[in-house]
């Protein structure tokens, strides 16, 4: 059960990240959620052969990354354990679309393997800025944020409690699985059949688990609504940022920047 | 000061399963005093616990906190009063930090936020946990969630305090701060424990409950010199008043 713990340890490392104390890490949560989204949105929106527009987005999370101190090779792992089903996306569009659309020296590419690339390019960045996002921000965090720009607070408060309990529920699945590993001498033990029976446990003990959880929040005087903390930073540094970067993805989803660049460096060595 | 009384009437549970798990409980705690109950797995400790804060309602008979019966109406006033602390702090800790977790409580009393930070300082300080205010709750060892646990309750503060097991799964050395840090409070106290040392340390009163029903109800001290009572009741004296296991004397 190395896979589950392990996963669940890295998660847990990359909450401990957001608890660095960088201009970025400083700055008010709803900056970053808007800013991501702006980035998201435009990144997603880009057509299907659209390669080359992609690569100023990179500029995002990268700078983030450095300003904000975190561990890139970290970061780069996470990715990885993504692009596998990016990949599983397009895989098919080299074989299906054929028609060739660029020649790099006496080499065709063809359109399937053009929009093939801007898949897999398109959810590097996605994921990434994704990941960035809760690095320097926390989830909580996140979650304080979107509630705050209008998002519902059952909403709001459903993603808490899933953070909250997903360690909680994570372990008690990794130690049941142990202990079906331990009792089954490499053989297939029940089979699917004590799979099932042991989701079936699993799903009956969260549902203790959130009785009891209710039961500390009546004892504590809850009446249905979830009273936060909030104070809000949102200053002349959040506005910048996110006119700052919002115009910066805008403008690099309306202008083709690399075309212009190519042309202006072909155009000067004429 | 006469809203620290626990009593508890001819109090009768049933569960909806037809399950009985408790017959005819009666009880009288007065100000001040840090009462156990105990009794063997399944002898209704945690229903009677339950009872107190209006979690569960009898099947018949009453419970009254202070000068007021448990009612519907008084139940918030009653929730505020008597402070309960769960066995397990992974139930009780739901909030993303240390801090917010402290702050639900009073929050939910509508407290003004300037009187809120206040209380949650002055909680975690008497628990010695003001640094891990920060922290969220899956990053603090079992003995700081217990304590964290704790200042969640006293924060709203209560008249009594009542404890599930409070030193389940403690190493010893938290354990052994756990019971400074009870022995220090001045509320009603009331706790569940298997925990036998733990009681004869930190009560001057012990009911012991068998098969939902009080069979006893006395001095700490005298209840475990009654070896017969103990072993009818599935308990046995706490080790430090049994014999050295090495030589043998008393």
């Amino acid at each position: 059960m190395a896979g589950i713990d392990g996963t669940l340890l890295d998660f847990k490392s990359l909450d401990l990240l957001a608890d660095g104390d960088t201009a970025i890490h400083r700055l008010d949560p709803r900056a970053k959620v808007l800013a991501t989204l702006i980035f998201v949105i435009c990144v997603v929106s880009c057509g299907k052969y659209e390669l080359s527009a992609l690569f100023p987005f990179f500029l995002f999370p990268v700078l983030m990354i450095t300003l904000g101190n975190i561990p890139a090779l970290y970061l780069a792992k996470k990715i990885a354990v993504i692009i596998p089903f990016a990949v599983v996306v397009g895989m098919f569009n080299p074989l299906l679309d054929r028609q060739v659309m660029l020649h790099v020296g006496a080499l065709g590419i063809s359109g399937g393997w053009i929009s093939f690339a801007s898949i897999v390019v398109r959810a590097v960045l996605t994921v990434s800025s994704a990941l960035v996002l809760v690095a320097v921000t926390g989830f909580p965090g996140i979650c304080a944020a979107l509630e705050r720009l209008g998002m519902p607070q059952p909403f709001a408060v459903q993603l808490l409690f899933l953070y909250r309990y997903i360690f909680v529920l994570a372990e008690e699945g990794g130690q049941m699985a142990r202990a079906r590993e331990l009792r089954t001498f490499g053989t297939r033990g029940g089979g699917i059949r004590a799979y099932g029976s042991m989701i079936g446990h699993l799903l009956l003990r969260t549902w203790m688990r959130a009785e009891r959880i209710h039961m500390a929040m009546l004892a504590r005087g809850f009446s249905g609504v979830f009273h936060t903390r909030r104070h809000s930073c949102f200053g002349l540094r959040e506005i910048v940022f996110i006119l700052g970067w919002g115009l910066f993805f805008i403008t690099a989803r309306l202008i083709p920047v690399p075309h212009l660049l190519g042309a202006l460096v072909t155009g000067i060595l004429q | 000061m006469s809203h620290h009384i626990v009593e508890v009437k001819g109090l009768e549970h049933t569960y909806p399963d037809g399950t009985p798990a408790l017959r005819n409980v009666s009880l009288r705690i007065t100000h001040g005093e840090s009462v156990a109950v105990i009794g063997a797995n399944g002898a209704g400790k945690s229903t009677l616990l339950l009872h107190l804060n209006g979690y569960l309602t009898p099947t018949a008979g009453e419970v009254r906190i202070g000068d007021f019966p448990l009612t519907r109406e008084t139940l918030p006033d009653i929730r505020r009063t008597v402070g309960m602390v769960f066995q397990n702090p992974d139930d009780q800790l739901f909030m993303p930090t240390v801090y917010d977790d402290v702050a639900f409580g009073p929050l939910n009393l509508g407290l003004p936020a300037a009187e809120v930070g206040e209380r949650v300082k002055a909680a975690l300080e008497k628990v010695g946990a003001a640094h891990l205010q920060g922290k969220p709750p899956y990053r603090l060892s079992g003995g700081e969630k217990k304590r964290v646990a704790i200042a969640t309750v006293l924060s709203m503060s209560p008249d009594i305090l009542v404890m599930d097991e409070p030193t389940n799964g403690l190493d010893p050395c938290a354990r052994r701060q756990l019971i400074g840090l009870l022995k220090d409070f001045r509320h009603t106290r009331i706790f569940t424990s298997h925990d036998l040392d733990m009681v004869l340390e930190l009560c001057e009163r012990t009911i012991v409950l068998h098969e939902g029903e009080v069979k006893a109800d006395g001095a700490t001290r005298d209840i475990f010199g009654n070896a017969a009572l103990l072993a009818k009741c599935r308990l046995e004296k706490p080790l430090s008043m049994q014999g050295c296991p090495v030589c043998g004397t008393k």
